[in-house]
């Protein structure tokens, strides 16, 4: 346990809090007045304001679109489930600023809606919302549907042979005991949306902006970091109650509901309705999540001379416009590379500390327990600058250094690892270690051969997300990665600021090769994983 | 072969097991039978390591294993769910304690297939235990417990979990193969059929104490105790006064067997030992309800003073429902109890 809160100290806690210092402390007395006069601008109520707006909007419209598909997953069987749940999980592993590039691609300027109907939703709110609906329905679908999947229906039965109707019998069986699930599914997506950046960076121009992108903005472009460390700030306060809600509906989540195998409550949809259901869910998993990754792989595709491989070639060599230092396509060396040193940080800290959460419990577990899950939400970029003016000087002198890049990947790879060991851990039974014991095992050979095998499979899922999560890590990545050594995302982000036709083509061709690892990846993962085993995510 | 020496555990102030003594032969079946709580689990976890001792020792062939961590103990466990491991198929788990212990490849293979030959699961090594039956999982366990040949072997609720007619098909088996292989056996179980169908010997538990020991014909004929004779089914219980060979009871007058302690007593009468008699003679029952049985009928009589009596009737004798008779007490079947368990050997 030592270890990672020493990680979280010097990695986290520490870039954080002297960035807040620097903002709100710039010359040795705390002037906390700014708190009061940023939060009374008018513009910053604004941005307030739009980002809570969002964020609720987006987990309603999540809501709405997923929870049909959440059902149609847990209840139904039909052709092609395995492949398609893959598929509609894709998204979630995807980096923000890739979401935000496909949706660029299919509802904005010269976009597939542009050109078809003349339809553009780029600088809209539409396309924010469209975009974090996409990048969270796996989040609804996994959460609310792995459980509906498991809820025996002879409950519902026993219901309606107690003189319920259908849907007086869902209402006070199946709902109650899904609303946890609802809550836990919808606060995570609150959680993602409110501290939303990439996306918003894309697709948000300068008409709407979140509290993640203005800290961006104040720190990087305005240089006024006493309003970017106020707003830091808010958006703590607001994940921080946001994590303490979470906690509490996992905690009643964890109440004993009768759970069954779900290949035990799935059949095939009967009668029109049920088919109509399905065939909605599909359509809409087909126009919300396969058509933009379509459209971006088709615009990385399309040049002005018809398909071709042009925007691949270019990535390889140097423009003249000085857009970077080196190759773009040496950005995917970068970020693998990356990604495999951040993963292995990840996957030892995380596991530590869930290995520490399983062996005690206590109030001051629990502490740790939602502090661990900070990182999701507390502002990349204030990581990301924290970084640069901290970790400058000894002992961490650490600035031109490469490592800095995959530390702070690491630090938001680290909660998919716990969350996704700790249930495993925390359900290996402590009598099969007994009855290994009984047998002659040693202590060490019966973890060997009792706990192994079993956390095995999920030490490599948690792997895979982290890898995964610290691919697409933008906000503090693009602080910290140095102009000569991008990221993908990184790169991407930069090919769409600059103008032409040849900068945007290279981003959607790059994007889809960033699609590609990731979606590999989590095929991997896919294979790796029974409902049994999963984790929150 | 083992032997406990006053062992005590305590969870809390609660002693769950409190100064235990218990002997148990080199080639003996014992079975330790006891309500839920009454600390019989408690006690095969002390004897295996899995829960140290707060007091008292635990000897395994004369050694005291006080030091011994689990794995050197050379005990076999076999638990209440199994805990066979979900990971390894069924060959796999069978053949793990023989992995522990360092036994060569080959002849695994041949111990394995020699005991699932033995548990009736031949040629089934290569299943995954999760597809089994419980009745199937219970004898992979057992093979499993078997195969590093353990100088004890100690089942917690063996048959627990099985419905009636596979149980009582496996304690037969089980007990003809502890036979032939000459297996040292700790059971221990709820369920007092299984315990006596099993045990050479069967001992009672209570609250963490040892409260009864015998042959299971001698606990049956004799249970010592009000609560051991409860625990075993009896309800006839009710208080006497015993002076020569007989006993003044709310029923009447009980005769008792010769040699019957004496005195101011708790007296059990077994329903098989209540007759029916003519009428004006015995003691005169309203009959509340009537439970056909099979080979008997169980017949509830409200006497007119004292609790309500079993009695065990030929299906042509019973009367219905209703009806009132008159019962007389047959002597072989009246046992004067002694709730100190100062009968006997009751307590040991």
């Amino acid at each position: 346990m030592a270890l990672p809160v020493a990680f979280f100290a010097v990695f986290f806690a520490w870039p954080v809090v002297s960035i807040v210092q620097r903002g709100l402390r710039p010359d040795g007395a705390w002037d906390l007045g700014a708190i009061g006069a940023t939060l009374g601008r008018s513009d910053i109520l604004d941005v307030l304001g739009f980002t809570v707006w969002q964020a609720a909007a987006s987990t309603g419209l999540t809501l709405l679109v997923a929870l049909p598909g959440a059902y149609v997953f847990a209840r139904f069987s039909f052709p092609g489930k395995g492949v398609l749940r893959a598929v509609v999980t894709v998204p979630f592993v995807l980096p923000t600023v890739l979401v935000g590039t496909a949706f660029l691609a299919l509802v904005g300027r010269g976009g597939f809606t542009d050109e078809l109907w003349g339809l553009r939703l780029d600088a809209s709110v539409w396309a924010i919302l469209l975009a974090h609906v996409f990048f969270n329905y796996a989040v609804v679908v996994r959460t609310v549907g792995g459980l509906w999947a498991q809820l025996d229906p002879r409950q519902e039965e026993a219901a309606r042979v107690l003189g319920a109707s259908r849907w007086r019998a869902w209402r006070s069986v199946t709902l109650p005991a899904l609303v946890p699930a609802v809550s836990a599914a919808a606060l995570m997506v609150f959680l993602f949306t409110f501290t939303s950046f990439g996306v918003v960076q894309i697709l948000g121009g300068d008409g709407y902006t979140t509290l993640e992108a203005e800290i961006y903005r104040q720190t990087a472009r305005l240089l006024d970091l006493r309003t970017a460390a106020v707003l830091t700030l808010v958006q703590f306060a607001a994940v921080g109650a946001i994590l303490a809600v979470h906690a509490r509906t996992a905690r009643r989540r964890e109440t004993a509901l009768r759970l069954v195998s779900p290949e035990l409550t799935a059949r095939r949809p009967r009668g029109a309705g049920q088919w109509a259901l399905l065939g909605g869910v599909l359509a809409s998993v087909a126009v919300l999540i396969l058509l933009p990754l379509g459209v971006l792989v088709e615009r990385s595709f399309a040049t002005p001379e018809g398909y071709g491989l042009r925007y691949y070639r270019a990535l390889g060599s140097l423009d003249d416009a000085g857009t970077f230092l080196v190759p773009p396509l040496e950005a995917v060396g970068n970020s693998l590379r990356y990604a495999v040193v951040a993963t292995g940080i990840a996957v030892v800290i995380g596991g530590l500390a869930a290995a520490a959460l399983t062996r005690r419990a206590g109030r001051l577990v629990r502490g740790f327990d939602a502090l661990l899950m900070l990182p999701l939400g507390v502002s990349a970029v204030t990581v990301g600058f924290g970084f640069l003016i901290t970790l400058d000087e000894p002992p961490f002198d650490l600035r031109a250094s490469w490592i800095l890049v995959p530390l702070a990947q690491a630090l938001v790879g680290v909660p998919f690892v716990v969350r996704t060991m700790l249930p495993v851990l925390r359900a290996v039974d402590e009598r099969l270690r007994e009855a290994a014991a009984v047998l002659g095992a040693s202590p060490w050979r019966a973890w060997r051969e009792v706990d192994l095998p079993l956390v095995r499979r999920a030490l490599l899922i948690a792997a895979g997300f982290a890898f995964a999560v610290s691919l697409g890590e933008f906000g503090a990545t693009v602080f910290i990665a140095r102009p000569d050594s991008p990221t993908l995302p990184v790169a991407v982000a930069r090919l769409l600021g600059r103008p032409g036709e040849l900068n945007y083509g290279q981003a959607m061709a790059l994007s889809t090769m960033l699609m590609v690892v990731c979606a590999v990846c989590l095929l991997l993962l896919e294979r790796l994983r029974t409902d049994r085993t999963t984790g929150e995510f | 072969m083992l032997t406990l020496e006053g062992a005590t555990v305590r969870f809390g102030a609660r002693a769950v097991l409190d100064a235990v003594d218990l002997e148990v032969a080199e080639h003996e079946i014992v079975c330790v039978l006891g309500p839920s709580g009454s600390g019989k689990s408690t006690l095969l976890r002390a004897v295996a390591g899995l829960r140290a001792l707060d007091a008292g020792r635990v000897l395994l062939g004369g050694e005291d294993q006080a030091g011994t961590p689990v794995h050197r103990r050379g005990v076999g466990l076999m638990f209440q769910d199994h805990q066979l491991f979900p990971q390894r198929d069924v060959a796999g788990n069978v053949a793990f304690g023989l992995r522990m212990h360092g036994v060569p490849r080959e002849e695994r293979a041949a111990r394995v297939a020699e005991l699932l030959d033995l548990v009736g699961l031949p040629g089934a090594g290569g299943r995954a235990v999760g597809v089994l039956s419980g009745g199937e999982q219970q004898r992979v366990a057992l093979a499993r417990a078997l195969a590093p040949r353990p100088r004890l072997l100690m089942l917690d609720e063996p048959l627990g979990q099985l419905d009636r007619g596979l149980r009582e098909r496996l304690v037969v088996e089980l007990r003809s193969l502890f036979g032939r292989l000459g297996t040292t056996v700790l059971a221990v179980t709820h369920d007092q059929g299984e315990a006596f169908a099993l045990a050479d010997r069967v001992v009672v538990m209570r609250d963490g104490r040892i409260v009864r020991s015998g042959t299971p014909v001698e606990v049956w004929r004799r249970p010592g105790s009000e609560f051991v004779a409860r625990f075993l089914g009896f309800e006839n219980v009710v208080a006497a006064t015993v002076s020569g060979r007989a006993a003044q009871t709310a029923w009447g007058r009980v005769p008792v067997p010769e040699g019957s302690p004496q005195g101011e007593r708790r007296l059990l009468v077994r329903p098989a030992g209540v007759r029916v008699a003519a009428a004006g003679e015995g003691l005169v029952c309203r009959v509340e309800s009537r439970t056909f049985r099979g080979q008997h009928v169980s017949v509830a009589l409200r006497p007119g003073d004292g609790p309500v009596l079993e009695a065990e009737l030929p299906p042509g004798d019973a009367p219905e429902a209703g009806a009132e008779v008159s019962v007389v007490f047959r002597a072989e079947d009246v046992v004067v109890l002694d709730g100190d368990g100062r009968d006997g050997q009751s307590r040991s």
